[in-house]
């Protein structure tokens, strides 16, 4: 990796994504029917978790990895720290450095918030914690990304000339943006569909095609990304009615049957059934969501062991 | 031996013969220490002296398995389990054992990417174990493998068979079963080839190629 942290999907060349896919595939034989799970390869490393919003699966499965692999791993949340006694993000970062964090996990509300934290803790030396961006705000959440892309490589064989099309809020998706980035650096092709209120301004210089007719792209379609709607960032209406919104970008088992068979549903959860996605859908064998979770893990563990293994790791960097 | 001359050993005009040839300065070309069909007989022999030792031919046979160490030791495995197919007309099953997260330099040596690992179905546990490796060296690889070993399972005991020993073990271990032992310099460099990486069969030394890890 070109730097010591993973910030941003576009961090990552197309071999270095490749490279974690294929260790997180590895870590997945190498834990697969065994009584002990346990690896020691973080041994005598602190990972710290930051999370200023709520989480279940990125939390577990970054705490799940950590531990796996022998680290220790530390969970900080603002409800039960001193944020909620108004500490700022820079003084608690400060703090974590200073009690020993090899790693910083943040998951933080404004979009930036990785990318602050990194240049906060950074020493003059070129060392300091790695820096994981486990979601900030509406801009970037790389690990999901990388787990989608090992999801769809798993059930399609590769992503190289896949037609893979993210529905749904992209305005306010994290996942959608590491995804365009990490998906066309992996050379699949993505087709975005949304209605125009819930598409970023600029969307039009990136590397995608983009839709508003969900009907239309199924056929063709290899893999498909169901985003949840995001209520909790939305002040405004962005839609008629929820119901409009569910019959025009939902994915009901009539439009599932417009797919290949062999195509396949994913979606990074938390799941709206009902919503952008009906319940025999999610519950379907074409879906995969419950596969993310578990190569979440695993891709967590490759990021961790990318990041936190090997010599010169300050040098590199300096 | 100088040429005899009627001037002094210590006359300058005789500097020039005082010159020593330094052979070792230039890096010399991969030397032969095994060839294709040493290297088929060796896996051969090593595969009867599995036999004979695990005693996979009488009545009371143990469940033997076999563990390569990738990315060679792997293959060398497979080979063995063949063989043993073939000379006792037993069933022995291969895998492969990737030791990378168990390595004690992962800290001071460059990020490796991991290799393969997979247990025979059956697993480990009450097994002979034959850890397979194709060089055994400092040792350090076969201590990361017990560890992994012992993630894994229990097995009933743990065997090594590598097909070149070449010394300077760092560690108190010692292999069951060895093809060749090699005298060998830290600095020389000993590469196996197999014809299922490398297009044939034979083991190479390279003196000043530096230590293979």
């Amino acid at each position: 990796m070109s730097t010591r942290h993973l910030l941003s999907a576009a961090d990552l060349t197309k071999d270095e994504a490749t490279a974690i896919l294929d260790d997180a595939d590895r870590f997945r034989e190498a834990l697969v029917g065994r009584e002990v799970k346990k690896l020691p390869t973080l041994r005598g490393r602190t990972v710290i978790t930051m999370f200023y919003e709520n989480s279940t699966r990125t939390r577990v499965s970054f705490e799940v990895a950590g531990k796996w692999m022998s680290g220790d791993v530390i969970n900080v949340s603002a409800s039960s720290s001193s944020v909620s006694k108004g500490e700022s993000l820079r003084d608690t970062a400060l703090t974590l450095r200073a009690a020993g964090a090899d790693a910083l996990i943040i998951r933080h509300p404004a979009s930036g918030a990785a990318q602050q934290l990194a240049e906060w803790t950074a020493e003059p030396n070129g060392g300091g914690p790695s820096v994981i961006n486990a979601g900030d705000g509406t801009h970037e959440h790389p690990t999901q990304a990388l787990l989608d892309a090992l999801t769809i490589r798993q059930r399609l064989g590769s992503i190289d000339g896949k037609r893979v099309v993210i529905v749904g809020d992209i305005l306010h998706s994290r996942v959608a943006r590491s995804n365009v980035l990490l998906l066309s650096t992996l050379g699949a092709e993505v087709v975005l569909v949304a209605p125009p209120t819930l598409l970023p301004v600029g969307v039009s210089s990136w590397p995608v095609t983009v839709s508003q007719d969900l009907d239309a792209e199924l056929p063709a379609a290899d893999a498909v990304l169901m985003l949840r709607v995001q209520a909790e960032r939305m002040n405004g209406g962005f839609f008629p009615s929820a119901r409009e919104y569910s019959v025009l970008y939902g994915l009901s088992q009539k439009r599932l049957a417009q797919l290949s068979g062999d195509a396949v549903v994913l979606h990074p959860g938390p799941m709206l059934r009902g919503m952008e996605i009906s319940s025999s859908v999610a519950d379907s064998s074409q879906s995969a969501v419950l596969q993310q979770v578990s190569n979440g893990v695993h891709v967590r563990m490759a990021v961790l062991f990318h990041l936190l293994v090997g010599a010169g790791r300050e040098a590199i960097s300096a | 031996m100088l040429p005899r001359s009627s001037t002094s050993f210590n006359d300058p005009s005789r500097e020039a013969e005082k010159e020593v040839q330094v052979i070792l300065a230039a890096p010399s070309p991969d030397r032969e220490l095994m060839s294709a069909a040493d290297v088929g007989r060796t896996i051969s022999r090593i595969a009867h002296q599995i036999i004979e030792k695990t005693a996979l031919d009488g009545p009371d046979a143990p469940h033997v398995v076999l563990l390569g160490i990738p990315t060679r030791g792997v293959t060398l495995a497979a080979r063995l389990a063949r063989n043993i197919t073939d000379f006792a007309g037993v069933t022995v099953p291969s895998g492969a054992l990737d030791i990378t997260l168990y390595r004690d330099d992962l800290n001071i040596k460059p990020p490796r990417p991991l290799e393969d690992t997979s247990i025979p179905d059956g697993g480990v546990d009450d097994a002979v174990v034959v850890l397979v490796d194709d060089v055994l060296y400092s040792g350090r690889t076969v201590r990361a493998a017990l560890d992994a070993l012992r993630d894994i399972g229990r097995p009933r005991s743990v065997q090594l068979a590598a097909l070149v020993d070449r010394g300077h073990r760092e560690l108190p271990l010692r292999a069951d079963y060895v093809g060749k032992n090699v005298p060998t310099s830290r600095s020389d460099n000993v590469k196996v080839l197999l014809t299922e990486h490398d297009g044939r069969d034979g083991v190479l030394i390279a003196s000043h190629g530096g230590p293979k890890r």
